[in-house]
């Protein structure tokens, strides 16, 4: 066990260490620093100077050592484009993805599990095939797509939301939220329902997939000769069993609820992290891109690791090479 | 004509034959590959030639609307540039980058998965582990931050000119492990049977055996995997286009339309995005529906 945990963590921040050595080097190649920062009118000492003073002129490898140390306490710099800490700017925006992608993950969740165990349950409804057909049709859409649709049906031809922006936002310390207010839920609407379109069909089909598998078990037989309520079968036993892998795959699809975050803050303009990457990509702000990347890695190698640790504790089988799958 | 002959008896052909879905999928993906293809003979308009377009027929709706002109089937933009047009021209955009990506990641990955399933040991590991740790980043997010990136290492005016190979070379990057993950598994196989162990005995070189004896052997699930991955390719460029992280508005691709037109959707232009897209759409979803049913027809368990 713990000669795997060691494995794993040694591979993460290896990959860790690979990442922050491409936003390292977006600092280093693209464009010099110093004549970002000094005027035009700069004499060359001044620049020296300046170039002494951040450290430029130290070996490669020590200006990485000492970039790697400000990374892992937080510090990406100033922001070219804002001039302010990146830090800030990136605590600025958190709230706004994390609410964003909380409730679309719980969206997909929820109407995931619920289509799931309607269409394993009713097999042949007409309702289940109509929700299976629109599910295919879904997954091939491209989610800005979607997010562009549903802003011209219930934004401008039917005019009921707000197409882009977070609403009214409530600050509490230095954290933001729009859950306080009416307008903010109507700003969320949207942008919540276009991100949980493909967790929620991949849930669903999972969910219904697995308990077809279950409702075939001798088990559950057993627990229909026993006399037991359809709805403790279903729920009580059938449910409760496929719950391992819709646990994993949700954990997993947690982190490209993040990623596609980018596409649908991009679409609605919605102030998060992701839209923030996108304008520092337009205006070239490698310290804000530079910090994203780092970011965004981080969660996802710590999202994997979880996961990978916690398949070693739910299945002894997998105790050997273990991979995890992504779409 | 022994070829064509075999070809329209064999088994695949008669499963094609038998699904109306497919047939009208295969007929639609058609339309889609010939309208880019052949753009600039079909096209009723250039819209990228200057001297062609006029502002004095911009942001026309579609002919059946009010207002519409029949010269402008689909009505025009904010420049005046004939909407059935632009698809036509920016589909070939998009189709050209879709198809060199996935060529792109085959290349890679089939490389890589010959060689990994071939040599085994600490190459074989080495190669699976970035694959491994490649697969946990969704595509769609590697190629972005690949392409947002990659572009800051391009200098300034020279992103617009070569935006194309940017692009392609990030969607690309992204498919490999698919493909060498298969082509790995398939090698192990293949690498014990007699002819490659006879191969080996007459000193025929490793290189060679690969590529001319195992290779062969292993393209079946490498074609399916192809089919499917256009389809994906083509909505990563869309959606790295729709970022501003794409093709550049001078020579756009589907995405970018879509993108352009997302700013006339509040005062009313809904056309100048909605056609676009629905172009994507169809393309997508019938590409789509004939890998799935190459894979289907492919595997000899379903049959």
């Amino acid at each position: 066990m713990l000669a795997f945990v060691l494995r794993r963590l040694f591979q993460a921040a290896l990959v860790m260490l690979a990442v922050a050595f491409v936003a390292f080097s977006l600092f280093n190649y693209v464009g010099d620093p110093v004549n970002m920062m000094v005027g035009q009118d700069a004499t060359p000492e001044q620049k020296q100077e300046l170039r002494e003073s951040l450290g430029l002129d130290k070996p490669q490898y020590v200006q990485f050592a000492v970039f790697v140390k400000n990374a892992l306490h937080g510090d990406f710099g100033l922001s070219l484009k804002q001039g302010r800490l990146v830090s800030t700017l990136i605590k600025e925006r958190m709230p706004a993805t994390l609410e964003l992608a909380f409730v679309a993950g719980a969206l997909a969740l929820l109407g995931g599990l619920l289509m799931g165990v309607y269409t394993a349950l009713r097999r042949d409804g007409w309702l289940s095939q109509f929700l299976l057909t629109v599910s295919l049709i879904g997954v091939s859409l491209p989610n800005f797509l979607i997010g562009i649709l549903l802003i011209l049906l219930f934004a401008v031809t039917l005019p009921w939301l707000p197409s882009y922006g977070r609403g009214e936002v409530t600050s509490l310390g230095w954290w933001t939220t729009g859950f306080l207010t009416t307008s903010g839920w109507r700003a969320l609407v949207l942008p919540a329902v276009t991100l949980s379109l493909y967790p929620m069909t991949l849930i669903m089909r999972l969910v219904r997939s697995e308990m077809l598998e279950v409702l075939r078990t001798d088990y559950i037989k057993f627990a229909r000769a026993r006399g037991l309520t359809d709805r403790a079968v279903h729920f009580g036993h059938a449910l409760k069993n496929t719950m391992v892998p819709v646990m994993t795959i949700t954990g997993l699809q947690l982190g490209s609820i993040i990623a596609f975050a980018i596409v649908t803050e991009t679409v609605f303009q919605w102030p998060g992290m992701g839209f923030l990457f996108i304008q520092s990509v337009q205006f070239a702000d490698i310290p804000v891109m530079a910090a994203y990347l780092v970011l965004i890695s981080l969660v996802f190698v710590t999202i994997n690791l979880i996961v990978d640790l916690l398949y070693y504790v739910v299945d002894p089988r997998l105790r050997i090479e273990r991979t995890a799958g992504a779409h | 004509m022994d070829a064509v002959k075999r070809f329209f008896d064999s088994d695949i052909w008669w499963s094609f034959k038998r699904s109306p879905l497919t047939v009208t999928a295969a007929v639609l993906a058609l339309i889609c590959i010939l309208g880019a293809a052949l753009a600039p003979v079909l096209a009723p308009h250039n819209p990228y030639d200057l001297a062609q377009i006029s502002l004095l027929d911009s942001n026309l709706p579609p002919t059946w609307l009010d207002g519409g002109n029949p010269g402008f089937k689909l009505g025009t933009d904010q420049q005046g540039r004939d909407i059935l047009s632009t698809i036509m021209y920016g589909s070939r955009v998009s189709l050209l980058v879709a198809v060199a990506a996935v060529l792109m990641s085959i290349a890679l990955g089939v490389g890589l998965g010959l060689v990994a399933g071939y040599a085994g040991g600490r190459t074989d590991s080495v190669i699976m582990r970035l694959a491994d740790i490649q697969l946990t980043f969704p595509a769609i997010l590697v190629a972005l931050l690949i392409s947002g990136i990659g572009r800051q290492f391009v200098p300034r005016d020279l992103q617009d000119a070569l935006a194309l190979y940017v692009i392609i070379f990030s969607i690309g990057l992204t498919g490999w492990p698919q493909y060498a993950r298969t082509v790995r598994g398939a090698t192990l196989v293949e690498k014990n049977k007699e002819y490659v162990q006879a191969a080996r005995v007459i000193g025929v070189s490793p290189a060679s055996i690969m590529v001319r004896h195992v290779l062969p052997n292993v393209l079946g699930p490498v074609l399916v995997i192809a089919t499917l991955n256009v389809a994906n390719a083509i909505i990563a460029e869309a959606t790295l286009s729709f970022l501003g992280v794409g093709m550049p508005p001078t020579q756009p691709s589907l995405g970018t339309l879509i993108s352009e037109g997302q700013n006339f959707l509040l005062s009313g232009e809904w056309w100048i995005t909605v056609f676009p897209g629905i172009a994507l759409i169809v393309m997508v979803i019938s590409v789509n529906l004939v890998g799935d049913w190459l894979r289907d027809a492919l595997n000899p368990k379903l049959r």
